[in-house]
């Protein structure tokens, strides 16, 4: 358990969500363990105590995150509610507390997997694993700094705008500039690829190298590659930077369904590969990518509030679609939208959701796709806003 | 009352009268329905024998039955089981649940022993009984058509017993509406004892909601999270290929119960997976009322396909190689009304014991005998435990509370061994069924061959799942959705303001009753155990997967920690502190 824990503190750090020894990890068995030592663990039991749970982690993360989070629970009365997927899917909303006090806490605790507390960061907590407290976290700030940038551009546009966002968004922009994409550590293995170790090994890699360049917290995102009338995919709840031992390769006529762990976007990624030449996908969650999907100003459009399923606009950037599409294989799954966007280019982002790249032989394409749709749009982002400010004057 | 109808229909076979019982909404709030409320009503009458006349079997519907909330068709059946001895519910599908509410009940107490077979009519208008002798030896498929052809009845749900349980085998189950059981534990005889043959129900009403619109956006979160469960629907999942979709990925991980748990690897299984079944019987699929997976399969020709245990256990666990031969034990089993888990088990208990290998044909002309007690059908009838204990090797029965196991190796995914042995119900999966997360990765992955650390993931697993019991959804689901979304469902529908946790901590309740029950009935730590062979003998291990035997050292320190947390003594008994905490009799 002392491992996992560690593991999981360690993880927050070296993605550089959190300062090194600030995570708290609690584990539960027949007894709490923490990962150290810190006074704040008595009133944790406290709130353990009042639930069934066996992981818990609280932590204030780093900058831009922990300023966007205060933002958040300064403007909300009791919690907020970003429209991401991950937030629609799987968060729902999140609580806001104004203390660590267990009488606070654990009534929001027994409704959500996680909740901020003003000032000092986020808990959250697991019933099976500290890899789902991990997994909460993480989502928490990718929701909360997705939606602050999105309010602040549809606020600048229709709205009053709130003065302190406007006064807070330079220095958080800056803060996330060493979050900003970088090039794969090392050079990734060039393709085509035909042996069954040899795929599993490139997707290791380019897994890796993907979280590495910060292009994706490590559990978001699929990765896959096609040869040998196979489907080779990341396993459902995989870490990119944790691929191996969870690949499945998956049978193109359906023979065997040892690949029901795969990801929920293998008929997505099969029939990319059916309708074109390309052997390799990379799917992340890049920040900015997801929130200009989620910026368009389509005066009195019938389908809003059900973008990221309706949407019928021909939306781009650059040469790359926005699409609608929810996860997995629904009647409005990205299963059925995804394939034929991404035929013939380089790549697609989906509504509120992530960036799905291409490659013809390996993934160098793939992630320099992934980076430069990114940067494309973050740039996007910043003129946007800069028109808008500019209109508005 | 929203959600509930506030009444319970209660019968005394004896004497073929009824009345109705009416709780208070406080006991309906704290037990849910369907397992909850079926274990507070048998809880003062548990310690009679299966086949006393005054031991209740209760049908309870949930508060989600006939509404628009995801998967809400199902219901529970419990009683005392004639093979163990324990506590046994069985979550079941189909109509009946749905049914039952459209007729104005949450559910049924059956009491009494009818002078004879007879059957049980419940609609809209009042409760009926008839003859039913000539119903007795039939197959369970020509009493569901004999049943359905009755007038008024064609769109009705049906419960009834086959000629296992008429023949008095132990995993006797009850069949309902043709294809779906309350399979396990022998809840087929323990009816058969009270003389009641089938139960039939139509209705009309409508269940009230608290709130509509809240209840379709607790729906749409659950269809949402449906779509993205590569489990649940996804290419591979079992809405296109049924349970069945589980058999490969036993078979990849070495964890596939094979030659009575002798071996996890079945040679012959690649080739009898579920896509085998696909192509060889062209299925199409259907399901409970009230559900879209539709997990369910049938061949072109109207031909049973087999779910995953049924699969693994007719073919690895025996070791058959003829898939023909593994749908038509299915249909003896189905058409008799028995068991298929702790058939299979039972078959291979005897080939262990006679040290042969049953031919396909050998072993269906022995689940032909169970069925009509020819020859030594009499004795594989009573179960592994009781088999293998006559032949002087109990230790060859492989089961737990005397319930044979189902088809994941504990070797293979180690939480199972601590799931099996604490289950109050026996040798059975889905009390906490940890291969949601030792190999379907859900809601994360925890590492398959650890024990240690499992226990407390094993308590709030089987607090949940009593939860989704009491609900009555299906636990399927639960591969994607959460008691968060279901909460949301549930005080939508009810007007309750409740939580996840705050379910767990019902859920806790509930499942602790049933330690009290199984207490008061003379189980402890030395029944919360499995077989000596899964510490002492090693899997079938490949060149990339080590199956080694279970620590024994491990599992104790783990059940331990189990009764820690659970609060219960060393003796894995129930204690004054807790019972008074969850304010349960001790």
């Amino acid at each position: 358990m002392l491992k996992l824990l560690n593991k999981y503190a360690q993880k927050l750090v070296s993605h550089g969500l959190c300062l090194p020894d600030t995570p708290l990890v609690g584990g539960v068995n027949d007894r709490v363990l923490w990962n150290r030592k810190d006074p704040r663990t008595a009133e944790l039991e406290k709130i353990i105590a009042g639930l069934n749970i066996n992981s818990i982690i609280l932590a204030r993360p780093v900058d831009p995150f922990a300023t966007i989070l205060d933002y958040h629970c300064r403007n909300s009365e009791s919690e907020f509610v970003p429209e991401d997927t991950e937030t629609r899917t799987f968060l729902h909303s999140i609580p806001v507390a104004r203390s660590l006090r267990a009488e606070e806490i654990v009534p929001l605790l027994q409704k959500r997997k996680g909740c901020v507390i003003e000032g000092q960061g986020i808990i959250t907590t697991g019933t099976v694993s500290p890899e789902q407290a991990f997994v909460v976290f993480s989502s928490i700030i990718f929701s909360a700094f997705v939606k602050f940038f999105v309010d602040y551009a549809y606020a600048l546009h229709s709205g009053p705008v709130d003065e302190e966002a406007q006064k807070l968004l330079p220095q958080l922009l800056a803060a996330y500039e060493r979050f900003l994409p970088v090039g794969p550590p090392t050079e990734l293995a060039t393709g085509p690829f035909s042996a069954a170790d040899e795929i599993v090994q490139a997707m290791i890699e380019a897994g890796q190298a993907t979280v590495d360049a910060r292009m994706v917290d490590s559990f978001f995102g699929n990765i896959s590659y096609f040869a040998n009338e196979h489907v080779y995919i990341s396993q459902t709840g995989s870490s990119l930077d944790e691929l191996a031992g969870c690949i499945d390769a998956c049978p193109l006529d359906n023979s065997a369904s040892t690949g029901i762990t795969a990801s929920s976007e293998l008929v997505a990624h099969r029939d990319i590969y059916l309708g074109g030449d390309q052997r390799a996908i990379l799917h992340g969650h890049p920040k900015f990518s997801v929130i200009m999907s989620m910026l368009c100003f389509e005066p009195d459009c019938k389908n809003r509030g059900k973008c990221h399923i309706r949407c019928e606009k021909a939306r781009f950037i650059d040469d790359i679609p926005i699409i609608p599409g929810e996860v997995g294989t629904g009647p409005r799954g990205l299963s059925r939208t995804l394939p034929p966007a991404v035929q013939g280019r380089r790549g697609a982002i989906v509504y509120g959701h992530g960036v799905f790249t291409v490659g013809n032989n390996d993934f160098r394409e793939a992630f320099t796709s992934l980076a430069t749709i990114e940067d494309a749009c973050r740039a996007a982002y910043l003129q946007l806003i800069g028109e808008l400010a500019a209109q508005r004057e | 009352m929203h959600g509930w109808c506030g009444k319970i229909l209660r019968v005394n076979l004896s004497d073929q009268t009824t009345d109705e019982l009416r709780l208070d909404p406080q006991i309906y709030a704290r037990n849910l329905g369907g397992k909850g409320l079926a274990g507070e009503l048998l809880f003062e009458h548990f310690q009679r024998r299966w086949d006393d006349p005054l031991l209740p079997l209760v049908l309870m519907t949930g508060p989600l039955n006939n509404t628009a909330s995801p998967t809400s068709g199902r219901m529970t059946v419990m009683s005392r089981s004639p093979l163990t001895g324990a506590v046994c519910d069985a979550s079941v599908g189909g109509k009946m649940g749905t049914l039952l509410k459209r007729a104005g009940y949450d559910g049924i107490i059956l009491s009494g022993k009818s002078p004879d077979w007879c059957g049980l009519n419940i609609c809209d208008h009042g409760v009926s009984f008839t003859d039913a002798r000539q119903l007795c030896g039939l197959e369970t498929s020509a009493i569901h058509h004999r049943l359905q052809a009755a007038p008024g009845m064609e769109k009705g749900a049906h419960a009834m017993i086959g000629p296992a349980a008429e023949q008095g085998v132990r995993f006797a189950a009850i069949v309902f509406d043709g294809h779906y059981f309350a399979g396990r534990g022998g809840l087929g005889l323990v009816m058969a004892a009270k003389k009641l043959k089938h139960i039939s129900v139509v209705g009309n009403q409508k269940t009230a909601i608290f709130d509509q619109t809240e209840l379709q956006a607790a729906q749409e979160e659950i269809y949402r999270l449906v779509a993205a469960s590569p489990i649940l629907t996804g290419d591979l999942g079992i809405s296109n290929y049924g349970t069945g979709a589980l058999y490969d990925l036993m078979r990849s991980r070495r964890m596939m119960p094979t030659a009575n748990f002798r071996q996890t690897w079945f040679e012959h299984s690649a080739a009898m997976n579920a896509s085998a079944y696909k192509k060889r019987y062209k299925t199409k699929k259907f399901g409970c009322a009230g559900c879209h997976i539709l997990c369910k399969k049938v061949g072109i020709k109207g031909e049973i396909i087999p779910e995953f245990e049924t699969m693994s256990h007719f073919s690895a666990l025996i070791g058959n190689s003829n898939l023909e031969a593994v749908v038509e034990a299915n249909r003896i089993c189905n058409e008799a009304g028995m068991d298929t888990i702790s058939a299979g088990v039972t078959l291979a208990t005897y080939a262990e014991l006679s040290d042969q290998q049953l031919t396909p044909d050998k072993m269906l002309d022995l689940l032909a005998d169970i069925t009509t007690g020819r020859g030594e059908g009499g004795a594989l009838g009573q179960g592994a435990l009781r088999l293998a204990t006559k032949a002087g090797r109990p230790e060859l029965a492989m089961v737990s509370k005397g319930l044979e196991f189902p088809a994941y190796d504990p070797r293979g995914a180690q939480g199972m061994a601590l799931a099996y042995a604490t289950s109050t119900r026996g040798g059975c999966h889905l009390r906490a069924y940890p291969i949601s997360h030792e190999i379907l990765r859900k809601p994360v992955a925890t590492d398959r061959f650890a024990l240690s650390g499992k226990a407390r993931i094993i308590k709030i697993s089987e607090d949940m799942n009593a939860v989704v019991d009491s609900l009555t959804a299906c636990k399927f689901l639960f591969f994607a959705a959460s008691l968060e979304e279901y909460a949301r469902a549930l005080n939508a529908v009810t007007g309750l303001q409740t939580s996840a946790q705050q379910l767990l901590a019902t859920g806790e309740r509930i499942y602790y009753r049933e330690r009290i029950m199984n207490a008061r009935n003379g189980f402890a730590a030395s029944d919360d155990d499995i077989p000596a062979r899964f510490f002492a003998e090693s899997g079938s291990s490949s060149a990339t997967i080590q199956v080694a035997p279970l620590d024994r050292q491990e599992f104790l320190q783990e059940r331990a920690a189990y009764y820690r947390i659970r609060g219960l003594d060393e003796n894995g008994l129930p204690t004054a502190e807790k019972c008074a905490a969850l304010e349960l009799p001790c």
